[in-house]
């Protein structure tokens, strides 16, 4: 399978800009330029892509992969399975873990159990403080000598300012991306949901929607007067949107992602006290989902992330008070994304811009995110007229918390290859 | 040559043929302490008070035996036996000694700005021995000499400075000084390290170690100090030593002739391999002994100065 040749697809290139229906020949796990005289001893791998939308191999920047240490919501590999149903050729796992991996063994750990599982590429994310605690710089350089493409606290915001502009500073001496869950946690206190009508309708105490977007614009104003890069991670707010976009106007450095849910769903998806749409941060209102969708449009928003976050059923089968944030996103990320392509609001570019393209970009993933001659043969290859139901025994992950389980579908990653291999 | 001002408290203050003039005369005054009796009389019948406010080791006996080898009569206050213990303020402690009449006053103090400040409450010379992180004005000379007797002129040489240089004293007056003698100046250290705004045009940030030394002429080294990984701007020592210590292989990219420089106390192994030092690749001894030199020149040509100001 050394030389294979994907034909009649319609190419998505976001480098090139170009979206043709076109061939593309791999060597070795490189895409190449066709060769003038076709030799025939290639025809034996030809994949025919007819009707296919050929996308560069998505990226999901921010996953939450449970292993090390809570092997019963999700492990590397049920983590993957989940990642290759949804078209992702590569992933990045948040160092939410236990051990946290805020240290080499952790990431070396993780590296190696990819490379053995031998299926798509893991890019690990380091923590930015020890233990994820807030107190002191993990081990910056040593993650990045061990392999970790970005760091930090997910889950959790870092919360003192000195600590997070310093290690804006400290990063930045190895190229390494910081990417900010910005939140204020004393203004979420013990909220659930977004505080509002829903919340009050629900008498559940509320996260307001500043608690992000204050720490969304201390974070942006901490890399500004540093001089440092800063991505943003999973933005729900119209008012977190205009912070971006404005400090985008202004020169800082910042990129940010939101998820799928935050501009397919509002608020209202918890009225029945629904455990499997409790995430953090929460899902908001109409308004806010609107100003989503546009900023993924005119390009304040830069990557769509799933945020995939594992939970049991008996962790989520309980009060909205006690369950615990998060949904799984791998398998709905792509197919969600393409409901606003066929809505009109993005373009098929836009959406390997958004999921490809941007991602390997913010965190320095070479020879990724494009179709060009030269580049890695990651490829997503999408049947985006077929129409399918998501269903709780179509799930690859160990936990099925999904609040869009019954829900029906058009257009699905058919093939996902990587570096050559098709999976 | 001549110098004008009654104190020496920043290398900001002096012109390039300043710096030049306390050079030259530093030289002389070595050969002073290279003879079998290492006294001149100098600064006979002038008092000198050094005041330390910080534990030293080097500048404070360095001074001492610049005081001695020119026949001052000098005495020197540590904080820990003062006044200051019972909380007399650092400007009443000035005006007192002030009233024995004194013609200098060396002071090293934690505080930056401190030495300015005690210069406005005295007619006496000051010195500055350090003063917080601001500057250290007789290391910068020292610094200078030492490489002076090595290298014909400053002018166009590549200086590396590596460390802690947004705490470092030694930093923000080397920075200046060698900058002022048309040096090259490469700082490297962690971001969160480095000095947020340069204003001076021939100093650069280089991009890793190997930039920062690679046919470097002078390097030095800043020491590192522990407590600065419990404030965030460094993980742990451990990383430190990993990743911004100069090794000999680093060192073998700089230029065939380089001086490696250190203003002490070193951590061995931390921010410099202690192998380097014991292969005696660095100048960290010609640096104290220029030490005494520089601050013989000091004294002479401060009290000089301030001797010319009362005949007139």
């Amino acid at each position: 399978m050394d030389k294979i040749l994907i034909k009649n697809g319609i190419v998505v290139d976001p480098l090139t800009k170009t979206e043709v229906k076109r061939d593309i020949y791999i060597e070795g796990g490189i895409i190449k330029d066709i060769p003038r005289k076709q030799k025939n001893n290639c025809e034996d791998n030809i994949i025919d892509a007819e009707g296919s939308i050929i996308f560069p191999g998505l990226i999901d920047m921010h996953v939450h992969l449970r292993e090390p240490g809570f092997e019963y919501k999700e492990t590397i590999k049920s983590g993957m399975e989940a990642a290759i149903a949804g078209g992702f050729t590569s992933i990045c796992c948040m160092p939410n873990t236990d051990p946290v991996n805020d240290s080499k063994p952790v990431t070396a750990f993780l590296l190696d159990k990819a490379k053995r599982l031998n299926l798509i590429n893991l890019f690990p994310i380091g923590a930015i403080s020890k233990g994820l605690k807030g107190n002191s710089l993990a081990d910056i350089g040593e993650l990045k000598e061990s392999g970790a493409v970005g760091l930090s606290d997910d889950g959790n915001p870092v919360e003192d300012a000195a600590l997070m502009g310093r290690a804006l500073l400290y990063a930045r001496t190895f190229d390494l991306p910081i990417i900010s869950h910005s939140e204020d946690l004393k203004l979420r206190g013990k909220g659930v949901i977004n505080e509002g009508i829903v919340s009050e309708r629900l008498g559940v105490v509320g996260i307001p929607a500043i608690a992000e977007e204050i720490g969304v614009a201390r974070d942006i104003m901490l890399a500004g007067y540093y001089g440092a890069k800063i991505h943003i991670a999973h933005v729900s707010t119209r008012g977190s949107v205009d912070i971006i976009r404005r400090a985008k106007r202004n020169g800082i450095n910042v990129t940010c992602e939101t998820c799928p849910h935050y501009f397919s769903l509002t608020e209202k998806s918890l009225l029945d006290y629904n455990t499997d749409a409790k995430i953090n941060p929460p899902l908001r209102t109409g308004k806010d989902v609107e100003a989503i969708i546009e900023a993924l449009n005119d390009g304040t928003i830069d990557a769509i992330a799933s945020d995939h976050a594992p939970h049991s059923k008996d962790e989520k089968d309980t009060t909205l008070d006690a369950a615990p944030f998060g949904i799984i996103g791998l398998q709905t990320s792509l197919p969600l994304t393409l409901r606003l392509f066929y809505d009109k609001r993005i373009s098929l570019m836009r959406i390997a811009e958004l999921m490809s393209f941007n991602p390997a970009n913010i965190l320095n993933l070479s020879k990724r995110g494009s179709l060009k001659s030269g580049y890695i043969a990651d490829i997503t290859i999408a049947d985006i007229r077929k129409e399918w139901k998501f269903t709780g025994s179509s799930i690859k992950s160990l936990s099925k918390n999904s609040p869009f389980i019954g829900e029906k579908f058009k257009g699905i990653a058919s093939a996902v290859m990587v570096q050559g291999k098709i999976l | 040559m001549t110098f004008d001002k009654k104190d020496l408290i920043s290398i900001k203050d002096l012109s390039a043929s300043d710096i030049n003039y306390f050079i030259e005369t530093a030289k002389e005054f070595k050969k002073i302490s290279l003879k079998d009796i290492k006294k001149v009389p100098t600064l006979r019948g002038r008092t000198v008070v050094n005041i330390f406010y910080e534990p030293s080791t080097r500048t404070r006996s360095s001074f001492e035996i610049a005081q001695k080898r020119l026949s001052a009569d000098s005495l020197s206050i540590s904080v820990s036996q003062s006044s200051v213990v019972k909380g007399e303020s650092l400007k009443d402690t000035i005006l007192n000694l002030e009233a024995m009449n004194p013609d200098a006053f060396v002071i090293r103090h934690s505080e930056s700005g401190a030495a300015n400040f005690i210069s406005k409450w005295t007619k006496a010379s000051v010195i500055n021995a350090g003063d917080g992180i601001n500057e250290h004005p007789t290391q910068c000379l020292l610094d200078i000499m030492t490489v002076m007797e090595e290298k014909k002129e400053i002018k166009s040489l590549k200086v590396a400075i590596i460390g802690d240089i947004c705490h470092s004293r030694v930093a923000r007056s080397d920075i200046y000084g060698f900058s002022k003698l048309g040096a090259d100046i490469y700082l490297y250290a962690p971001h969160s390290l480095l000095p947020r705004l340069i204003e001076l045009k021939n100093v650069k940030i280089a991009k890793n170690m190997e930039e920062a030394v690679k046919n470097a002429d002078i390097i030095i080294m800043l020491r590192i100090q522990k407590e600065r990984a419990s404030f965030y701007f460094i993980p742990s020592i451990e990383e430190y030593r990993k990743f911004f210590q100069l090794t000999p292989e680093l060192l073998s990219k700089a230029s065939a002739g380089v001086m490696v420089l250190h203003p002490g106390p070193v951590n061995r192994d931390v921010e410099i391999a202690g192998s380097i030092i014991n292969a005696d690749k660095t100048r960290i001894f010609k640096q104290v002994e220029n030490g005494i030199a520089v601050r013989m020149a000091c004294l002479y040509i401060l009290l000089r100065f301030q001797k010319k100001n009362k005949n007139k």
